[in-house]
């Protein structure tokens, strides 16, 4: 059963990659404002007086 | 200083495009391997319409076509708009989707041609492996190269949902294409077994997670607020939602291998992250749902939010399902019957079925600058497709439920209540009808919504390049110093930081898993188990080719209702020279793991030509071609060669001896059959195929 431990292996080490993504998030303040993001995707739309007919 | 820019909308609706054709073929496919299962016949009378074939088809095209386009689809519009930015680049763009659409097509091609690895959801044959690794790797730069030259500081939660797609099905689809190629478009698995088992059930399960979840769930979030205009109902909960289902989803594979020779701590690990995957799927759905409230007037009007409802609503409900049938107790009735088939079909149609038909009628008209042609019909589809997912899942559920049960009946006096495997199908066909039923509803529906989209489509306009603009990021810092050597730069890039260190951990990982493959492992060997003969290698070969995999299971769990139909239970140690393992997932035929010596060869011939004169009212297609085809023994050396580099004892030099041996089984089997009164010649493939039967299981006897 060594394949399990591969397997647990490549598990871990896409644990730590998305923790390492997590740290990242959380140190540069992704997470820092849990209001406004949801607000701003809804204001992204097209500029009315450049659109190609 | 505002900066303006363009959203490339033309690759937006190419992959719009082939998410309808693909779906369409796919679902086609579907529905007619679905009549098969009624009406044998249905298979066309060609082997390259026979069921085995092309359920591989169907799965591959639904998944990977029908899906993957979907998902292609639907980061391409939202990952412009949530980081303001046009795609990275034009040229990789169009050299994603166009190298998408030829590795379906060549999936098309090879798979009822019987090229297949037989691992489910990953039968494509090692080029076409490669050519995934490449479009997928193209896929990433392009989605990365967005990301790091983003105008929007701040990346929304849907950015991270694509990212761990990204991520986990670049590692999945690496570690489960591990394979020793012998010719063009055949290959051999480097693990074998129970260890083969057991990564392509990581890959399997996490593939569900990651290509068939993560991206609907980031699609999801971007959609349905701007279609109900109005913010996700919790951002916070979102951003836990993301975390905690990530973390978890990658532990839950071996919930497919219960009751299987896999170590039985293997099993409840993955029986207990199951469980603990309830938590962020419903908190998901409800973040999903309660977007809505206040909102549901917009619900009774618009086509739109109902699929999303309904589709949130399947999540759900397979979400919830899943870790049900990850118990033991409930997965000993369910594995191998139909109950499953309605499962994923309640997540495959109902959550990203309805999910990309939401998506198609909003995205469509919008930029092509116009409504949709006709919301009548739109609500026509709503309800016919609704319909027929009922009329799919629901017999299954019943179909799956009364077979399971049958299996395990007993009569008071100990025996098997159903002894014949047979009685326990036909009682369930009236279900196939019905679910055939159920999926040509559906179809109907994507037939409706496509006359629907072309009709929008032809009174609109594309807007190939839609006009937008941003304030470009402040630059934040020049590196002096210090700062300025190569490491410390990397650290203030995280994006390219990533995929570097991503790449530094495949190589090493490799590297590491080397050694593994080639020692020999420390599962348990049974000694009286041999490699197989060079005809039954050839014979196994051709039981890959012809997808048998697909209706018949090769592993026997240890219930009594199931040694006492099959034989002894399966061992770890009886699978060790099975590059690849065979052990299957569903039932629709008898399992056949001790299936050697139980009938004749005469018997055998006869049933793989007409399986209806052994077996009345069997629903296995005829095999006639196999009488006709001549065994292609040109590849027995390189076979021979392929498994001895894998670790079968084969000793050297066996390889000029074995189509001597080859030869003389076959002719064996030939007189044999001659004295049941069937004539054929020798060196057809169904006297390989028979020889691998007649193999099966017999290594160990315990009667």
């Amino acid at each position: 059963m060594n394949m399990i431990f591969v397997l647990i292996g490549c598990s871990i080490l896409l644990a730590l990659i998305f923790l390492a993504a997590f740290f990242w998030a959380v140190k540069s303040g992704q997470n820092d404002d849990t209001y406004t993001p949801a607000v701003r995707i809804l204001f992204d739309d097209e500029i009315k007086d450049e659109t190609h007919d | 200083m505002t900066e303006k820019f363009y959203y490339d909308n033309k690759t937006v609706r190419n992959f719009a495009i082939a998410t309808i054709v693909w779906g369409i073929i796919g679902m086609t496919v579907g529905l007619l391997i679905a009549l098969q299962l009624i009406k044998p016949g249905m298979n066309l009378g060609s082997q390259y319409t026979t069921f085995g074939r092309i359920r591989p088809l169907h799965t591959n095209a639904v998944i990977f076509a029908f899906v993957g386009n979907a998902i292609f689809m639907g980061v391409y519009y939202s990952l412009q708009r949530l980081l303001k930015a046009r795609m990275f680049s034009d040229v990789l763009s169009k050299i994603h989707f166009w190298g998408w659409q030829l590795i379906i097509i060549s999936a098309v091609i090879t798979l009822p041609l019987g090229f297949t690895s037989s691992h489910e959801y990953a039968e494509l044959e090692w080029p076409i492996d490669i050519a995934i690794t490449i479009i997928w790797v193209v896929f990433g730069v392009n989605m990365f190269g967005t990301i790091i030259k983003r105008r929007e500081q701040h990346m929304y939660v849907a950015i991270w949902f694509y990212i761990a797609t990204f991520v986990t099905v670049a590692v999945l689809h690496i570690v489960n294409s591990f394979q020793l190629p012998i010719s063009a478009f055949k290959s051999y698995y480097l693990y074998a077994g129970v260890q083969d088992a057991l990564v392509q059930w990581w890959y399997g399960h996490n593939a569900v997670a990651f290509f068939l979840t993560t991206p609907y769930l980031g699609m999801m979030y971007y959609f349905l607020p701007k279609m109900a205009n109005r913010p996700v109902y919790s951002y916070k909960l979102s951003i836990l939602h993301f975390w905690s289902l990530i973390f978890i989803y990658i532990w839950a594979g071996p919930h497919h291998l219960l009751y299987t020779s896999l170590p039985s701590w293997a099993q409840s690990l993955g029986v207990a992250f199951s469980i603990m995957l309830i938590a962020p799927s419903w908190g998901g759905m409800i973040n999903g749902l309660l977007t809505l409230r206040g909102a549901w007037d917009k619900v009774r009007e618009e086509a739109t939010l109902k699929f999303m409802v309904v589709g949130l609503t399947a999540y759900g409900m397979a979400t919830f399902e899943g870790p049900m049938l990850a118990l033991k107790q409930i997965n000993a009735i369910a594995h191998y019957t139909d109950w499953i088939v309605a499962h994923v079909h309640v997540g495959a149609l109902g959550w990203n079925g309805f999910l990309t038909f939401g998506i198609l009628y909003w995205l469509i008209p919008r930029i092509y600058r116009t409504e949709l042609y006709s919301k009548k019909l739109a609500a026509f589809h709503f309800w016919i497709g609704t319909l027929g997912i009922i009329f799919y899942a629901v017999p299954l559920y019943f179909a799956g439920f009364t077979q399971g049960l049958m299996w395990k009946e007993f009569t008071e006096e100990g025996l098997l209540k159903y002894p014949n495997f047979l009685e326990t199908l036909l009682q369930i066909i009236p279900m196939y009808m019905l679910r055939a039923a159920g999926g040509a509803m559906y179809l109907a529906g994507v037939l409706v919504m496509t006359y629907n989209l072309i009709k929008t489509v032809n009174q609109g306009k594309l807007l190939a390049d839609e006009p937008a603009e941003a304030p470009a990021l402040p630059v934040q810092y020049t590196p002096q110093g210090t700062d300025k050597k190569l490491h410390r730069l990397l650290e203030r890039k995280p994006m390219v930081f990533m995929v570097l260190s991503l790449v530094v951990i495949l190589i090493g990982g490799m590297i590491e898993m080397m050694p593994t493959f080639t020692i020999k492992s420390n599962i348990p060997t049974i000694s009286t188990v041999k490699p197989y003969s060079p005809l039954e290698l050839q014979g196994r070969d051709l039981y890959i080719r012809e997808g048998c995999v697909n209706c018949h299971s090769q592993m026997i769990r240890p219930f009594r209702s199931e040694t006492e139909r099959y034989g002894e239970y399966s061992k770890a140690g009886e699978f060790v020279y099975d590059h690849p393992f065979l052990w299957g997932s569903k039932r629709t035929g008898p399992d056949l793991a001790r299936e050697g010596g139980k009938y004749s060869n005469a018997w055998h011939f006869n049933h793989l030509l007409d399986p209806q004169t052994m077996s009345p009212g069997s629903i296995m297609p005829p095999y006639e071609w196999l009488i006709n085809q001549q065994l292609d023994t040109t590849t027995t050396i390189s076979k021979i060669n392929a498994m001895r580099t894998l670790g079968v004892p084969y000793d050297l030099g066996y390889e000029h001896q074995a189509n001597a041996d080859l030869k003389e089984q076959a002719e064996a089997i030939a007189k044999d059959l001659k004295q049941g009164n069937v004539r054929v010649q020798s060196d057809r493939e169904i006297i390989a195929i028979i020889a691998y039967i007649q193999r099966l299981g017999i290594d160990i006897r315990t009667k």
